[in-house]
């Protein structure tokens, strides 16, 4: 799962109204190379949660990311794209676990493929 | 074993032999070709329309979005692939079929698009989807497994009817919703709802088998429609007719090669 995928998850457990970001219990994190679209990580910069991805890379252990969300400016930098590609694409949870921000209910991500499915009285 | 004629049209669609197989997952059959051919039929629209993320609601084996990513491919770089699936065995069947293609969706495990329908809203520019559309008895709908992939319920609708609105949420302004239909689940009557809501419809496949007549129907937002208004209810009294005579005039007869349905065992 990369942290593009982990930005648009929310827990979705009936009654939860602060889903959002979930949390990552990590076991296993690997990393793919993705060829590099500046147009579409340009496309995608305005639509991520900044805060939420900062957060998710520091617990995948990449730190490089700005902790403030950065001015629109820094789009065209080079620098600051290869990393929030790196950030966004490449890092991927492979193993471990989204946690609900609000319950603590866990989401476990297995082979790199999280399992929201609810339970009966969570629908 | 695909009966597609030149490579260079295999080579853009996910290969039968190359799909992963589970017994609880659905294989590729006449309703997953018919989708893959009319994703392909439409392929010039799709690389002008360049989506930044495409989905598919119920991946099964992973043929369609599989196909998909092979047929946008390196001409539409950088579009980003979701696929979900309710059976937990499906999405783990999805990624064996992806790897195997060498390509890339990320895969989610939940029902219809549960989890992504706050986050994910408005951004979806390409969705696909073959529903569970088989007529049913009601208690058949929601069984885990490969019923799953079936179980429409009453005119097969149950399903269908749940994802529609969740497919108007996440479409981007500019989104198209690809959707296999049977005639049972009355297509005419889908269109008109999605009008609604402010979509144009177009059927881009008809294909009938000894079992069933298939509808692919192209969705999209249409801006000279308003929707969810009064008004647009009352202007358009004959719009049952009307879109029924689009959808019939737009049909475009595609020529099958009926002997390339032999492969979906």
């Amino acid at each position: 799962m990369r942290l593009l995928t982990h930005n648009m998850l929310s827990s979705n457990i009936k009654g939860v109204t602060n889903g959002f970001p979930l949390l990552i219990e990590v076991e296993k994190v690997i990393e793919k190379p993705v060829d590099f679209n500046p147009d579409f990580l340009k496309n995608m910069f305005v639509k991520v949660d900044w805060k939420a991805l900062v957060d998710a890379s520091r617990s995948l252990g990449y730190a490089e990311l700005p902790e403030e969300t950065p001015e629109s400016s820094v789009i065209d930098s080079d620098d600051f794209l290869r990393k929030f590609h790196h950030a966004l694409l490449e890092l991927h949870l492979e193993e471990g676990a989204l946690v609900c921000p609000e319950t603590e209910r866990k989401f476990p991500v297995s082979k790199g493929i999280p399992n929201m499915l609810l339970h009966e009285d969570e629908v | 074993m695909h009966n597609r004629g030149s490579n260079k049209i295999s080579s853009r669609i996910a290969q039968i032999r190359l799909v992963s197989s589970h017994p609880e997952v659905y294989e590729p059959c006449d309703d997953s070709f018919a989708l893959v051919d009319a994703l392909l039929a439409d392929r010039n629209n799709l690389l002008e329309h360049r989506p930044t993320l495409c989905m598919e609601v119920g991946c099964g084996s992973g043929y369609v979005i599989t196909s998909l990513a092979l047929m946008l491919g390196e001409e539409v770089p950088g579009v980003q692939y979701i696929a979900t699936d309710t059976n937990p065995h499906a999405v783990e069947v999805t990624r064996e079929t992806l790897k195997a293609h060498g390509v890339h969706a990320e895969l989610i495990n939940t029902d219809i698009a549960s989890g992504l329908e706050k986050r994910l809203a408005g951004l979806i520019d390409v969705m696909v989807v073959n529903p569970p559309y088989v007529p049913t008895p009601e208690e058949e709908v929601g069984r885990e497994g490969i019923a799953s992939a079936w179980a429409g319920g009453e005119n097969g609708r149950r399903i269908i009817d749940k994802i529609l609105p969740i497919a108007d949420k996440l479409l981007s302004d500019r989104g198209w919703l690809y959707m296999v239909t049977l005639t049972t689940n009355n297509p005419s009557q889908i269109c008109l709802q999605m009008r609604e809501k402010g979509y144009a419809s177009r059927i881009i496949v008809q294909r009938s088998t000894e079992e069933e007549s298939l509808h692919i129907i192209k969705f999209w937002r249409d801006f000279g429609i308003k929707p969810d208004t009064k008004e647009n209810m009352t202007v358009n009294k004959t719009a049952p007719a009307r879109v029924l005579d689009t959808l019939l005039s737009q049909v475009h007869w595609l020529s099958l090669k009926k002997s390339g349905n032999s492969n979906s065992s």
